[in-house]
């Protein structure tokens, strides 16, 4: 239904811009339209696509990284090793339990610091940058900067502060490995979902909002009847694109914990990475990816088509 | 009248009680965010034994030691790899991208929408899914730890993002600037040169910051694809996070050092990073 939104958009643009219309568009001039997209849709193609389908010929493989010449095929046995593998499916509900927990807290932080920003104040726009810029620290430099600076058990800044209030030291790297990873990337990307949901209050129809207080509706009555249903676009929007950012998180793991104490804070980019790197087993390795990418395209086609409705309302 | 009066000034001044009380929350929060950022900075101005002393040292002589150490120790050939990483990719980007962005929107092709939707769905691949592969590949072709790979990498990263986002550029370019141009008799290139392409300026450039972004701050392939000839500087900063992890302070001067680049543009161009964010759905 959305695609076949922008199709008529394209298609009343195309009418308006050119005199053909769409079906007496000649041969040639098809190919000349195709001209300028062919190079990156090609290279596309080939960079991103024919790696995947390698990945599917290496998970029906034996192979270790280090003895190419041991390739063997085996059929789906390294599918059936990833259902008996416990492993796996502990980093999976990690990467579950980091991805959501990330995304959704993330979320509810933006909003408040979106609502909080939408007002006139003194030096309201130095306040917005100093929010965004957890965002714009390279995630290496994040991962550094919590797990050494501030979580570091001996001279880390939050146990000082613990102190403080006369509460015991936490390893917290080591103790709550996840909770450790959340609070690095929930400040990361609460900025990120901050900006989102700005933007959506701003695009607020103030006559609307007007409207609403003329008629003495309240603060919290405008909110939740005119301002949270406008901004349910852009929460969506945030929390899809979060998701889909999250799910890959790799640097914070990597820095932070290794995944560890054992793999209790691996997520699955990570512990594929392990297999793969560290494990030297291609054909596992393969196999995961592509138990990966079929979950990850149930969740995306759900985000792409929110994507499509959104510049659908959009133009 | 009467009435109303005594009922508005509580009122009046009420709100101008919670509007400072949300003031001053909205302060505690700002710099709760940025003081991790603060303290980073804060710390690689500091001596080693000050950065990691207990109970931390909130006062000191600043010294510029260890933003000497870090530009010393051999870390130019990092940077030098990720300047290239990052600029050559991002200008083939655009190079690719504009035209294909230009093909989507202002002389479409057909099924513009399923070509919208392959570009995003890429995106969505997890790269850890492909990157095994590639490995392999890049060790057979023997383009493992060489730069270009990473521009090849980083290109097709942020194309699909550039293409989305300059779509979004090209649409807004109302249709009869374009059709006075051509009734002027100005040719294809031209219209493109001297109308076109200084209407979507500003998008382009909102496009390349987002993908030096990306790119500046991408580790996974640089950790898995290069060793040392062609490491970017997050590989830098992980490999003295493990070889002197002791060094607090030196550490967080080359965090500092090399995210700055990114916090400076973003700080710059903030509202084209909420489009670029978003894919261009946001303006």
């Amino acid at each position: 239904m959305s695609t076949s939104t922008i199709d008529r958009l394209e298609g009343s643009r195309r009418a308006a811009r050119t005199e053909a219309s769409d079906r007496t568009i000649s041969r040639a001039e098809g190919w000349r339209r195709r001209g300028p997209l062919l190079p990156a849709l090609i290279f596309t193609i080939i960079v991103t696509q024919l790696p995947f389908v390698l990945t599917i010929w290496y998970s029906l493989h034996s192979r270790n990284l280090l003895r190419p010449e041991s390739d063997l095929f085996v059929g789906f046995s390294n599918y059936l090793d990833i259902a008996r593998d416990s492993t796996f499916r502990q980093t999976a509900l990690n990467s579950v339990v980091i991805t959501l927990g990330c995304v959704l807290v993330a979320m509810v932080l933006g909003i408040v610091l979106a609502l909080l920003l939408d007002r006139p104040f003194f030096g309201r726009s130095v306040a917005r940058t100093m929010l965004i810029t957890p965002f714009l620290v390279m995630p290496v430099a994040t991962s550094v900067l919590w797990s050494v600076a501030l979580l570091n058990p001996t001279y880390g800044l939050f146990n000082w502060t613990l102190g403080l209030f006369g509460l015991e030291a936490v390893d917290w790297t080591s103790t709550y490995p996840v909770i450790a990873i959340l609070m690095a990337l929930v400040w990361q990307w609460t900025p990120f979902m901050m900006l989102l949901v700005l933007a959506g209050l701003q695009a607020q129809p103030k006559d609307v909002l007007e409207a609403a207080s003329v008629d003495g509706a309240g603060t919290w009555l405008t909110f939740r009847l005119i301002t949270l249903p406008h901004l349910r676009r852009y929460i969506e929007l945030g929390v899809l694109l979060g998701i889909i950012y999250v799910v890959n998180t790799f640097d914070q793991i990597y820095l932070m914990t290794a995944g560890g104490p054992g793999t209790a804070s691996a997520n699955l980019p990570f512990y594929i990475y392990q297999r793969a790197f560290l494990g030297f087993d291609v054909g596992q390795a393969a196999a995961m990816g592509v138990v990966v990418v079929i979950a990850t395209i149930i969740v995306a086609s759900a985000a792409l088509r929110l994507i499509f409705r959104s510049f659908e309302v959009k133009e | 009248m009467s009435v109303a009066t005594p009922a508005v000034t509580p009122r009046a001044t009420n709100r101008r009680f919670s509007s400072g009380f949300l003031t001053t929350v909205t302060w505690l929060l700002a710099i709760g965010f940025f003081f991790p950022v603060a303290w980073m900075a804060m710390t690689a101005f500091k001596q080693e034994n000050q950065a990691a002393s207990d109970p931390p040292t909130w006062f000191f002589a600043p010294t510029l030691d260890q933003f000497r150490a870090v530009l010393e120790g051999g870390s130019m050939v990092y940077v030098g790899n990720s300047v290239i990483a990052t600029g050559v990719s991002t200008v083939l980007v655009l190079l690719l991208g504009v035209p294909a962005a230009y093909a989507l929107s202002i002389r479409p092709v057909k099924k513009v929408s399923d070509v919208l939707f392959f570009f995003i769905s890429t995106k969505m691949l997890p790269v850890v899914a492909v990157i095994v592969p590639i490995y392999v590949v890049a060790g057979q072709l023997k383009v493992l730890d060489n730069i270009w790979t990473l521009v090849v990498l980083y290109t097709a990263m942020n194309l699909p993002i550039a293409v989305w986002m300059m779509r979004s550029f090209f649409i807004e370019v109302p249709g009869e600037v374009l059709e006075a141009a051509s009734i002027d008799g100005a040719g294809l290139m031209r219209t493109m040169r001297s109308v076109l392409l200084p209407m979507v300026a500003p998008g382009i450039a909102a496009t390349a910051l987002i993908c030096v972004i990306f790119a500046w701050n991408e580790f996974f392939f640089a950790l898995n694809l290069t060793a040392s000839q062609a490491a970017t500087v997050p590989v830098l900063i992980v490999s003295t996070m493990t070889s002197e992890g002791l060094f607090l302070a030196r550490l967080c001067a080359a965090a500092l050092l090399a995210s700055l680049p990114v916090i400076l543009a973003g700080w710059i161009a903030q509202k084209q990073l909420v489009r670029g964010l978003s894919m261009g759905a946001i303006k």
